[in-house]
């Protein structure tokens, strides 16, 4: 659990990351968020929320650029990025493991890390502590990374986007598909990747897991939050209301 | 004897299609695109090296100096000013645009160098020839092939050994994911345009040295270059050595049945292992 002052005006305080303000996002004709608005102090840990097609991913899509959108609408420590392209956006410290973890199946375990920190940020992370915090990775280091089990994939999904060391995380649905127990080891990982202060944004299916990790919890709706809060402070039936829309 | 004289002249004809071939599947390994232009751009980079020559005075294989870099900055301009913007979901605009700009590039030749047949002009290396165990192997072909493998050696240590080829592979795997690790994906395109049209220059001024070409004889490099990749396997580089290989030495002892049969058993023999293989000779494993 992590405890940090949390800021509730509406206007950002010196320490706003992430701002973003009133995100429309759309798919061709379809609108998938409305006037989405979401921050992320630096260090903290925001948890997102909701069903399936509630727009969580498109959420992350856009604030790493792989959507583009109103440069007004996503703000990064005071300035306008919803336009940029991804790879600009990687190069300001915003690092995505995608839903579905998509590693690059022609380049080793080692090479999607490399890869992951071929933007030479500066930061603490390096091969050899990525190894450390998963030694499965180093033993299976030239292996294709697509014949990983799917836990060990995730591993290097996360530890490709920490190689840019980063100074937000997004990661989206790192639980999906694995097996309860390998979730949990995954998650027993975070502190010691976000206790360095390091802010993050965790998408979760899991209310249980999200609420645990995060210190504010944002609950999305059919494209809109429905529900933001303390994470230790929302109660549960609020939460299923706001996640079931009943 | 003589059979296996022409077999080793197939072999050393067959490095250079491998060189038209290696610009084609490396752009096509990396942004999936078909460039029809290719063997045009093959022919240009004949007459830019001749234009070279003749106000330099310049030997051909100097000419590669300044033809070489030429060429890749064209192919670096090509890419993110015209065929970047045709890239999409869909392959078939930036294959629209190949061809027309194919036809671009024959009219511009035509208008600038006339219909007539050119050569470049290599002095002795064109006739010159080594004794190979009573066989006579001409020098000319053999650094051709020479070129060809370093070519393909060089090629396949920057695509799995270096940053900028971790970065092709990555890009042709995912582009989107690839963009996530800061990598910008109109550069790596035209980089890998610029390199393919490298390795054209090279093509180019081989071709030059070894037949005459005027502004319609990129056709059939096109389709020479095609074959060496299809039969190799796409995205296997050594392959499409193989597959020029292939070709070549079919052509050659196609021609030696009959002289007019020349073409025709390079295209039997790629269509039989189409049939056969169609995924090609030695496909890449993934
Ligand atoms: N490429 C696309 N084209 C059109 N519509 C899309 C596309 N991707 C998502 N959508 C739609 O946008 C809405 C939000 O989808 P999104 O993937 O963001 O939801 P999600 O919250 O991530 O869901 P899940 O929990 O299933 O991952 C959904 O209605 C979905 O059908
Ligand atoms: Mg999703």
């Amino acid at each position: 659990m992590r405890d940090f002052p949390l800021k509730t005006g509406s206007n950002a305080g010196q320490n706003t990351l992430l701002d973003i303000r009133n995100l429309d996002a759309h798919y061709g004709d379809f609108q998938a968020l409305y006037g989405l608005s979401l921050r992320v102090q630096a260090g903290e840990v925001v948890s997102v929320i909701g069903a399936n097609g509630a727009g969580k991913t498109t959420l992350m899509r856009s604030v790493s650029g792989l959507m583009r959108n109103q440069a007004e609408q996503v703000v990064w420590k005071g300035r306008e990025i919803g336009a940029l392209r991804a790879d600009q956006i990687a190069a300001l410290g915003i690092a995505l493991v995608p839903e579905g973890r998509l590693l690059f199946a022609s380049l080793s375990v080692e090479e999607n890390l490399i890869i992951g920190g071929q933007m030479k940020r500066k930061g603490p992370w390096t091969l050899q502590r990525l190894y450390r915090l998963f030694p499965i990775l180093q033993e299976r280091r030239n292996v294709p990374a697509t014949a990983l089990s799917g836990g060990q994939q995730q591993m290097v999904a996360i530890g490709r986007a920490l190689m840019s060391n980063p100074e937000l995380l997004l990661m989206d649905e790192i639980s999906l598909g694995l097996a309860p127990v390998i979730i949990k080891s995954i998650y027993e990982a975070l502190p010691s990747i976000t206790g360095e202060g390091l802010a993050a944004v965790i998408v979760e299916q899991d209310i249980a897991k999200a609420l645990a990790v995060s210190s504010r919890v944002y609950c999305l709706q059919e494209g809109r939050v429905s529900l933001e809060g303390a994470s230790s402070e929302v109660p549960r039936d609020a939460i299923s209301r706001a996640y079931f829309g009943v | 004897m003589d059979w296996i004289n022409t077999t080793l002249q197939g072999t050393l004809l067959g490095g250079l299609y491998a060189l038209f071939a290696a610009g084609l599947s490396l752009i096509f390994g990396v942004m999936r695109l078909v460039n029809i232009a290719h063997g045009d751009l093959i022919v240009l980079a004949a007459y830019l090296a001749l234009t070279t020559t003749v106000m330099l005075g310049a030997s051909p294989v100097m000419a590669l100096l300044i033809v070489v870099p030429l060429m890749a900055g064209l192919g670096y301009l090509l890419q993110r000013l015209v065929l970047n913007r045709t890239m999409g979901e869909d392959i078939l605009p930036p294959l629209l645009v190949t061809f027309g700009l194919s036809v671009i590039l024959q009219n511009l030749l035509l208008t600038g160098y006339s219909a007539d047949p050119q050569k470049l002009q290599a002095g002795a290396l064109e006739t010159a020839s080594l004794p190979v165990g009573g066989l006579s192997v001409g020098v000319l072909p053999l650094i051709v092939f020479v070129v060809a493998v370093l070519t393909i050696a060089a090629l396949q240590w920057m695509f799995y050994r270096t940053a900028l080829g971790r970065a092709f592979r990555a890009t042709s795997d995912r582009q989107d994911i690839a963009q996530l690790m800061g990598l910008h994906r109109a550069h790596i395109f035209g980089l890998a345009m610029a390199l393919s049209l490298a390795v054209t220059a090279l093509a180019g001024v081989f071709l030059g040295i070894r037949t005459s070409f005027d502004p319609a004889a990129g056709g059939a490099r096109l389709i020479f270059g095609f074959e060496a990749v299809i039969i190799g396997g796409l995205g296997n580089l050594w392959g499409t050595l193989a597959g020029g290989v292939i070709l070549g030495v079919a052509q050659t002892l196609g021609a030696k049945i009959n002289p007019g049969f020349q073409v025709l058993a390079g295209h039997i023999v790629f269509l039989v292992i189409l049939a056969v293989r169609p995924r090609g000779l030695f496909p890449r494993m993934d």
